[in-house]
């Protein structure tokens, strides 16, 4: 109704701006052009009312009208009823989709976070340990992701450290609906071997990466480089990926080369049994060939040496995740079983002390098996509510440093670690976080670590993976 | 590096494992029951229906399974609401899958939404207001008079996709409005005496069902749209309804049961589970059934 009234008033606007920008010289004509509008507005004003005793009319026999009517006239009734939504049409609606992740820790820890290790796994200058005691926040990302055409999509990530450091955590371009299960992926993005690896930090269910994540990727392991993926065409869901990358990562090492430093395979088998219970199984494999990849240790003599390494490093994962739920309906309770075991041989040259500030500088071969991983239990027991376990194992297996073993050498240890923890969501865009673990991560000590963590989701609420 | 054989180890293996799914002219994959049950009656044998969700979940808390990407890979039409409430898995199977019959924008992409008059669209967007979808509320289906209007659409669809069985659709199509046409004047027959009765609502899922049935939602158990009821809200609404009594407390068959059997305890009204889509009941077998027993259970409740 007031609809149009509003077009018909634009359009004596209209009419009344026209002639009076044209022709404002002339009174006479002016005054007779006045004559004309005050009748059309009186003719309009009376058509205006007509009509819309005409509409209260129709609106007072609306409901026997229903009876009636066929499809077309019940929809017009049911207009009647609501609004009327306006799409917006302003440049602004092409923008990208828009994200952001804030989330922060309370960390109580028993032991020093500052000489953390895990004891017996070469250091790899990544993410590891339970972070800073006392109160910090965890790291902000802010995502962008929009189509770009009818066969792309990029997807930018940004993480912001408590440090205050800036770092693209993710940066793709995917293609849309290549057809014949094909996805490509292009650009710096998280890898799709094992099963954890792809997931963002936000959606995990502990406060901190497992044990075995943390020794053999420092993290997470993302790099830059290809991804392509085959979904095979049956009703068992079927998922094979290859990746190749430049290795800017440990295990790789960033070297200036042409070619790749790394590659990486994965097939994936899921389904459903029942309408209750759901799986995924995987097995990956990540080749690189590091290259003067070095870190810091303090070694036998109990100096602070720099070493190399340069060789090649073979990881293999085997994954599998269960999902629980009550005829297929997460929102009261549900029960989710995942785990993963990591194998890595190494084989190579290791150069001891390459600043020569203890015995000396001195390459031999270095080979190494070892191997870890980790099971988890998560179980919502009431709506919003969570309770989860997770048992860490590390095994320290064989490390051989050749002549280099009389200052680099170690008693054999196996890592371990024990994680509690409970959480509550108010919506499905926050969490608050309480964490218990016991981290035996180091034959000296252990840590007993208190962590209450806050994780909060704004803005486009990207689809969660499986 | 060698990652050629195992790669072909892999393949090899995998592939012995497989099982090539059932050939039919047309597969196709309906986010919620009641599409699958739409297709199923438009499309008889000449398509295969797979539906990715029962009426025991929750469609706002659905996840993007591996069933469900697989089955996602092979569709040639997706049967859907639309309107976001599928917009926490159906992207990730969209660009997971890389399917292009099923993308946005084609013709495989079909969201029921589209063809009916949306309800309780919000003038403001804001997640502070709980669940809100910009589109308008999703939950058509529980309107017939919106089953109907997705059928005349949906039946276009299968005779674009599937030109060689378009007279098949057509045909099937016009028996099917036929008989709804007749059931839809016989539910509104039987459900008159529904019409102005006051009602409490678990979830907001039901505006289309009042606005067909007249019935006056007076309160919602959730204090807003997907957010769990408190008992302070609970609280609330009992002190209305002590005040302005409602004659029944409605939800759907996945929702939890307690919040309303608690408030129908305290104000002698009957609580009403609806099967709220096909499979929510054991009437509800198939989109006739869904009404026939959504009516039933109303005028039971409300005599």
């Amino acid at each position: 109704m007031s609809f149009k009234r509003k077009v018909l008033a634009a359009s004596i606007a209209l009419a009344l701006a026209a002639p009076l920008g044209a022709q404002a010289a002339d009174n006479a004509e002016l005054a007779q052009i006045r004559e004309q509008i005050k009748q059309m507005k009186e003719g309009y004003e009376a058509r205006i009312q007509a009509l819309e005793k005409r509409l209260q009319q129709a609106e007072s026999t609306a409901g026997s009208a229903l009876d009636k009517a066929g499809k077309a006239e019940e929809k017009a009734v049911q207009a009647a009823a609501a609004p009327v939504a306006s799409p917006s049409a302003s440049a602004s609606a092409f923008n990208p989709e828009i994200s952001l992740i804030l989330s922060g820790t309370y960390a109580n820890l028993s032991q020093d976070p500052a000489k953390y290790r895990i004891a017996g796994f070469l250091p790899n200058g990544g993410e590891i340990g339970p972070g800073q005691r006392g109160f910090g926040l965890g790291e902000s990302e802010l995502a962008v992701a929009a189509n770009i055409d009818p066969y792309l999509r990029g997807q930018f990530t940004l993480a912001v450290t408590p440090e205050d450091t800036v770092a693209v955590e993710e940066a793709f371009v995917q293609s849309l609906g290549l057809g014949n299960g094909l996805t490509v992926k292009g650009g710096r993005f998280l890898s799709g071997v094992g099963y954890l690896n792809e997931q963002h930090a936000h959606t995990w269910d502990f406060v901190d990466a497992p044990l075995a994540y943390q020794a053999f990727f420092g993290g997470q392991f993302k790099d830059d480089g290809i991804q392509m993926k085959w979904l095979a065409p049956t009703d068992t869901f079927v998922e094979l990926g290859a990746e190749v990358g430049r290795g800017r990562n440990f295990p790789a090492s960033n070297r200036a080369k042409n070619g790749f430093g790394s590659a990486a395979l994965f097939a994936h088998l899921g389904g459903d049994v029942g309408v209750s219970h759901s799986w995924r199984a995987g097995l990956s494999m990540l080749r690189t060939s590091p290259r003067n990849r070095t870190y810091s240790i303090t070694d036998n003599l109990n100096v602070a040496v720099d070493n190399s390494f340069r060789g090649d490093s073979r990881l293999e994962i085997a994954d599998f995740v269960w999902k629980w739920a009550p005829n297929g309906n997460p929102v009261f309770t549900n029960f989710k079983l995942q785990g993963e075991y990591f194998r890595r041989h190494e084989d190579g040259n290791l150069t001891y002390d390459t600043g020569a500030a203890s015995a000396g500088t001195g390459t031999d071969r270095y080979t190494s098996a070892q191997s870890g991983g980790y099971l988890q239990g998560v179980y919502q027991f009431m709506p919003r509510w969570r309770a989860g376990l997770r048992r860490d194992q590390m095994d320290g297996g064989s490390v051989d440093y050749a002549a280099n073993s009389a200052n680099l050498g170690q008693a054999a240890y196996n890592p371990s670690k024990n994680s509690l923890m409970f959480d509550y969501s108010p919506s499905e865009f926050s969490r608050f976080r309480l964490q218990f673990a016991q981290d035996k991560s180091r034959p000296e000590a252990t840590d007993n670590q208190m962590f209450l963590q806050y994780q909060m989701s704004l803005g486009a609420h990207g689809a969660h993976k499986y | 590096m060698n990652l050629i054989k195992p790669m072909k180890w892999l393949a090899g293996g995998l592939l012995a494992l497989l099982s090539v799914p059932a050939f039919a002219a047309l597969n196709i994959f309906a986010c919620e029951p009641e599409w699958g049950a739409l297709a199923q009656e438009l499309g008889g044998d000449k398509v295969s229906v797979y539906n990715a969700t029962n009426a025991m979940q929750d469609p706002h808390r659905v996840e993007a399974k591996p069933s469900l990407m697989a089955r996602a890979r092979t569709a040639d039409l997706l049967a859907c609401t639309g309107a976001e409430l599928e917009v926490g898995w159906l992207p990730i199977l969209l660009r997971q899958t890389g399917n292009p019959k099923i993308q946005p924008g084609q013709p495989g992409h079909f969201e029921a939404a589209q063809y009916v008059h949306m309800l309780e669209i919000p003038s403001r967007l804001d997640r502070a207001d709980g669940d809100v979808h910009p589109g308008g509320n999703p939950h058509i289906q529980t309107d017939p008079r919106n089953i109907a209007l997705a059928a005349d659409a949906l039946a276009n669809r299968l005779a674009e996709l599937d030109a060689a069985n378009a007279d098949y659709y057509r045909q099937r199509h016009g028996q099917f409005a036929a008989r709804w046409k007749t059931a839809v004047a016989n539910w509104e027959k039987q459900a008159a005496p529904l019409k102005g009765i006051p009602v409490v609502v678990q979830h907001k899922g039901f505006p289309y069902l009042e606005n067909w049935l007249g019935l006056k939602q007076v309160a919602a158990l959730e204090p807003k749209p997907g957010v769990e009821p408190s008992s302070a809200h609970l609280s609330g609404v009992l002190a209305q309804l002590q005040r302005q009594p409602a004659k029944m407390v409605i939800r759907a068959a996945y929702n939890d049961a307690r919040a309303s059997e608690w408030l129908a305890e305290r104000t002698k009204i009957p609580a009403v589970a609806l099967p709220f889509t096909v499979g929510g009941s054991d009437r509800a077998k198939d989109l006739f059934g869904l009404f026939d027993d959504t009516v039933q259970r109303l005028l039971a409740a409300g005599r």
